[in-house]
């Protein structure tokens, strides 16, 4: 097949090993991968955030980029994205209509029914669980809200990391709950989203796992720069990484690598009001708790162990 | 304030009562951080939401057909909204041609007369009520003080919540921000006849209530109640309770007066077949609540002999005017989305500064305050913020039994607050930022710009990460590291890629050639 | 112009905003019967499981046996209030074991105080519903006044198995014939979730529910 790449902005500009490993990926399993270069952004963050008006010309640029797919330049789109390709699918549309603009609504419509997230691409349209991919370590999933509750991945992605050679999955407690990330929810209610990734940290770190995998940088992002700045030594990783990963090329973490020397225990189950973020003008970062707080025994992925 | 020495000493939650049961409080960032604060609370609402939740699952479970009850619901209440004059004058005719009177209220101040007026004409200065979000809304309990009528709630988390002063903090379980050894000492210090030796059992702090209520429900000539819903083909009004004290105040006094919401009506009487199904499974997790009444007008030799149906407006016929934001109005009240709600749980529903907390009152309170509807929102408006009080995660239209599409509505309502913003003279900074934003994000071009430069980000980071930066960036780096920006851009790579043609399927024509361009 | 007025002319100012398309009609697919048969041993087996998960008492007798049942169940509870279209032969089993009636009327109602020292309350039922463990009173003479049901400590109500349907659209299909009736839903002896949702019965209804199954 002749696939498109929706890279997504957050992943171009913050995370490109997502995109990469898509494109690894997918071109390991035979298929030619296109990346359109007018892409930017599909608008979101604009629509979550209420401004429509501003959101428009981002997603005309979008649909323009990818409009393509209809005439069979390429046979589908893809996006290592479930909340990206969720706002495609259920936003653009919407937003483009209530700021009268119908034939633009249409086209999205269109392009959206030809994007795929990347589980649903490899199991709807590719037909295939087992990619080949070799992963040996220890590793828990976290359903990102966009692709459980939006458009709906079911087990997709855990029938793939099934799988996967070498990999030892294990159970998120609580799997289903929000990581508190939520866009521009992070910042304009960072003290509840703090406490909501707390807890999803805690969670997380309970596993045991050494890698924290997801299918959203986005929401991955929250959660390992709190794994981070706990100092948990858990890394995350896209199931794009997981899947690209081989024998022959395996996976080396590149987001937030663990720090020893920064570990603090494992966080209490209801932790105090978050760190005074939001009058943080002056106030520095949270100091990380001191090294009293022993490495806990969960702290099992050092950087060294998990890059070999 | 007197000192009882010795005594254990209730605060109210929140400290000091409101004056608008729909607006208390300053917004929700302010008033979170109030609350995730308060580790008590925290601990209780953890504790109890996740007890809801599971047994909401395993009652949702048992019926195949959930999925087509909910479309039913959802479909019901759509109707209703679209036909709700012609029903509204069904039900006061049917009402009213079994001896019923109804009376219509444009506002929760017109409401508190009415009811106030018509206790005064019973000659009673004493009232037993059922737990009402209507009344709470209004305010009737206070209104009613101040015209020399005491109001005694009869549900045991409503009568917690009166005696500890508190404002409810969620809509099934007013109290759940309190726990046993809390509601213990608000008994003991505030109820007067609490029992010398009452321990923290739910069993026995539920025995002392009975105790306490049992001589005014049998002595009660008037009672107050909401209403669950009101059928328009019958006139046939209904309350759904567990624990016996609507029956009591339905049942026993002389004069029963039913506050009820005009969003409140269904079509048919066999609309309750859907309802009945719907409400408690996902409200309190049961197959069945345990009691269920349901009246027409008045029943000679069985039950009140005067009915009083109040209809209350009160900002629901704002919440109409708009399109997606109507289906708020749907709402049977149930609370499932604030039992699912991971923001609800962190905060708790004093966090919202509304009688409606959670996902379904973000949507909601604004809408009945009127949020954007006249002029520019004052920016100081609390009920502002609400729609932004969410990651969005859905979790609530999951549960919601009539389907209402509250992350939808948010993002609506987001969207209705920033344009009334935005009829403001001066713009904000994170509107100055979304302009800029739109800009970049509208070009690839632009947009590779953009990312290369974000590169730089690099400089401030140590260890390949960032852990501090000025404001607004602090709102993140106070509690979480920020990775550092890449090396290398992903567009970078994908030329090295594509220059390295080994990595390609053998046979494959040369990917990106018909890439579209930068128009 | 009067409140009335006014709220209607709002509803309809609203609609002529928002209601850009008719309402669709409403979709029905949800279970109107389930393969479980009214007055079945199927439907009595599930109403029994699910009054018992609510703590009410159940106990199944065939006709023949029922004036022993209640005659053990009432025989020790000093008063039993009647409502004045029960069955002769059920007060008579009632009262067998010295219990005393207490005879409710629509024109002579016992009193409040009366009704609450009462021992128990004996009524029939109009529906039962087994998926949901519910039994519906609708006020006919054999069921009586709503309050009696509500103020005595103990409700014992006796059900016929072909009263049982499976689903709640059956029972409300039932209800549905006299829908001015004034109506109690009842699913086990009253509960409250109030103090850390947990759930403890017996507040302020009955806090015993006996129910007789007669099959």
């Amino acid at each position: 097949m002749r696939i498109a790449l929706f890279a997504t902005c957050i992943n171009e500009a913050m995370f490109p090993q997502a995109p990469a490993a898509t494109v690894r990926l997918l071109e390991r399993l035979g298929h030619e991968v296109v990346f359109p270069e007018s892409q930017a952004c599909c608008g979101q963050m604009h629509v979550n955030t209420g401004y429509f008006r501003e959101a428009v010309p981002v997603i005309r640029n979008h649909v323009r980029a990818f409009e393509p797919v209809l005439d069979g330049e390429w046979d589908a789109v893809v996006g290592p994205s479930g909340s990206c390709v969720g706002s495609v699918r259920h936003q653009q549309a919407m937003v483009a209509r209530r700021e009268g603009e119908d034939r633009l609504a249409r086209d999205a419509e269109l392009v959206a029914s030809r994007t795929y997230e990347l589980s649903e691409l490899l199991v709807d349209v590719l037909g295939t669980t087992d990619v080949g991919a070799w992963f040996p370590h220890s590793v828990t999933y976290h359903p990102t809200c966009h692709s459980l509750r939006m458009i709906k991945v079911g087990d997709k992605p855990l029938r793939l990391l099934r799988a996967v050679a070498g990999i030892d999955l294990v159970e998120l407690p609580e799997a289903q709950a929000c990581c508190g990330f939520g866009g521009t929810f992070s910042l304009k209610n960072s003290e509840t989203s703090a406490a909501m990734v707390h807890e999803k940290v805690r969670n997380v770190v309970s596993t045991g796992a050494e890698v924290l995998v997801a299918g959203d940088y986005s929401c991955l992002m929250n959660m390992a720069g709190s794994l981070s700045r706990q100092g948990t030594g858990v890394h995350a990783a896209h199931l794009a990484e997981v899947l690209a990963s081989t024998r022959e090329a395996p996976w080396s973490p590149t987001v937030l690598p663990g720090d020893r020397s920064r570990a603090t225990a494992v966080p209490a189950a209801v932790p105090g009001p978050a760190a005074p973020a939001a009058r943080a003008e002056e106030a520095g970062p949270a100091a990380p708790a001191g090294p009293a707080a022993a490495p806990s025994s969960v702290l099992r992925g050092t950087t060294a162990e998990v890059g070999r | 304030m007197t000192t009882f020495l010795g005594m254990p000493r209730v605060a109210p939650q929140p400290a000091t009562a409101p004056q608008d049961p729909l607006r208390w409080g300053p917004d929700f960032p302010t008033a979170a951080h109030e609350t995730l604060g308060n580790g008590q609370m925290r601990t209780n609402l953890r504790h109890a939401t996740r007890t809801i939740r599971d047994k909401r699952l395993r009652m949702v479970s048992e019926l195949p057909d959930w999925e087509e009850l909910r479309e039913a619901g959802s479909a019901i209440k759509h109707w209703t909204m679209s036909h709700l004059p012609e029903l509204l004058v069904q039900l006061e005719e049917n009402v009213t041609a079994r001896g019923g009177v109804v009376h219509w209220a444009r506002d929760a101040a017109e409401a508190n007369r009415i009811v106030a007026d018509l206790v005064r004409a019973t000659g009673e200065s004493e009232v037993v009520k059922v737990k009402s979000m209507a009344t709470q809304e209004t305010g009737l309990n206070e209104h009613l003080a101040a015209e020399g009528i005491t109001a005694t709630e009869t549900d045991l988390a409503e009568l917690i919540v009166q005696l500890a002063g508190d404002m409810p903090s969620h809509v099934l379980v007013p109290a759940i921000h309190r726990n046993r050894d809390e509601i213990r000492a608000i008994f003991t210090e505030r109820m007067g006849d609490a029992p010398a030796d009452l321990t923290s059992e739910p069993r026995a702090l539920a025995m002392a209530a009975r105790a306490h209520l049992r001589a005014k429900f049998l002595t009660a000539r008037v009672a107050i109640s909401g209403a669950n819903l009101a059928v328009a083909e019958t006139g046939t009004v209904s309350v759904f309770e567990s624990e016996g004290n609507g029956r009591m105040c339905l049942t026993l006094p002389d004069t029963l007066i039913t506050v009820m919401g005009i969003e409140k009506v269904v079509p048919a009487f066999q609309d309750l077949e859907v309802f009945t199904q719907l409400l408690p499974r996902s409200s309190t997790g049961e197959r069945m609540n345990p009691y269920t009444t349901m009246w027409t007008g008045v029943t000679p030799g069985d039950g009140p002999q005067a009915f009083h149906l109040v209809l209350l407006d009160n900002g629901r016929t704002k919440a109409l005017a708009d399109e997606v934001g109507r289906q708020a109005l749907h709402c049977i009240r149930c609370s499932a989305c604030m039992n699912v709600c991971p923001v609800y749980e962190h905060t708790g529903g004093h966090a919202y500064g509304s009688v409606y907390p959670g996902p379904i009152g973000a949507i909601l309170t604004p809408q009945l305050t009127g949020m954007g509807t006249r002029g520019a929102t004052d920016p100081h408006d609390p009920t502002a913020s609400l729609p932004f009080a969410s990651s969005l995660c859905g979790a609530c239209y999951e549960a919601c039994p009539v389907k209402i599409d509250i992350p939808t509505a948010l993002v609506h309502l987001r969207n209705r607050a920033v344009e009334s913003q935005q009829r403001r003279l001066l713009p904000t900074g994170w509107e100055a930022g979304m302009r800029a934003a739109s800009a970049v994000m509208s070009s690839g071009s632009r947009f590779a710009v953009a990312a290369r430069a974000a590169g730089l980000g690099r400089i401030v980071a140590r260890h390949d990460r960032i852990a501090r930066l000025p404001y607004p960036g602090s709102l993140w780096t106070g509690v979480r590291d920020l990775p550092a920006p890449p090396a290398q851009s992903f567009r970078t790579w994908w030329k090295e890629h594509q220059a390295d043609g080994a990595t390609r399927p053998a046979g494959a024509p040369s990917p990106g050639s018909t890439a579209g361009n930068e128009a | 112009m009067d409140a009335r007025e006014a709220i209607l002319a709002r509803v309809r100012d609203a609609l002529g905003r928002s209601q850009t398309e008719p309402a669709p009609p409403v979709p029905r697919g949800y279970r109107a019967h389930s393969d479980v048969v009214p007055g079945s041993g199927e439907a009595v087996d599930l109403l029994v499981d699910r009054l018992v998960d609510y703590r009410a008492n159940v106990h199944r007798c065939r006709e023949a046996e029922l004036a022993d049942t209640l005659g053990d169940l009432l025989g020790d509870v000093g008063s039993v209030v009647v409502p004045p279209g029960l069955p002769p032969e059920w007060v008579g089993a009632a009262t067998a074991g010295g219990a005393r009636t207490l005879l409710d009327t629509a024109d002579e109602p016992l009193p409040n105080a009366a009704l609450d020292t009462a021992g128990a309350v004996l009524t029939a039922a109009r529906v039962a519903i087994a998926e949901t463990g519910t039994i519906v009173l609708d006020g006919e003479p054999d069921q009586g006044r709503r309050a009696i049901t509500l103020v005595p400590d103990r409700h014992v109500c006796v059900l016929h198995a072909r009263q049982v349907v499976a689903t709640v659209p059956e029972a409300v299909a039932v209800l549905g014939q006299h829908p001015h009736r004034p109506m109690t839903w009842v699913a086990g002896p009253s509960a409250t979730s109030d103090i850390e949702l947990i759930r403890v019965e017996g507040v302020h209804g009955p806090r015993t529910l006996d129910v007789v199954i007669v099959t």
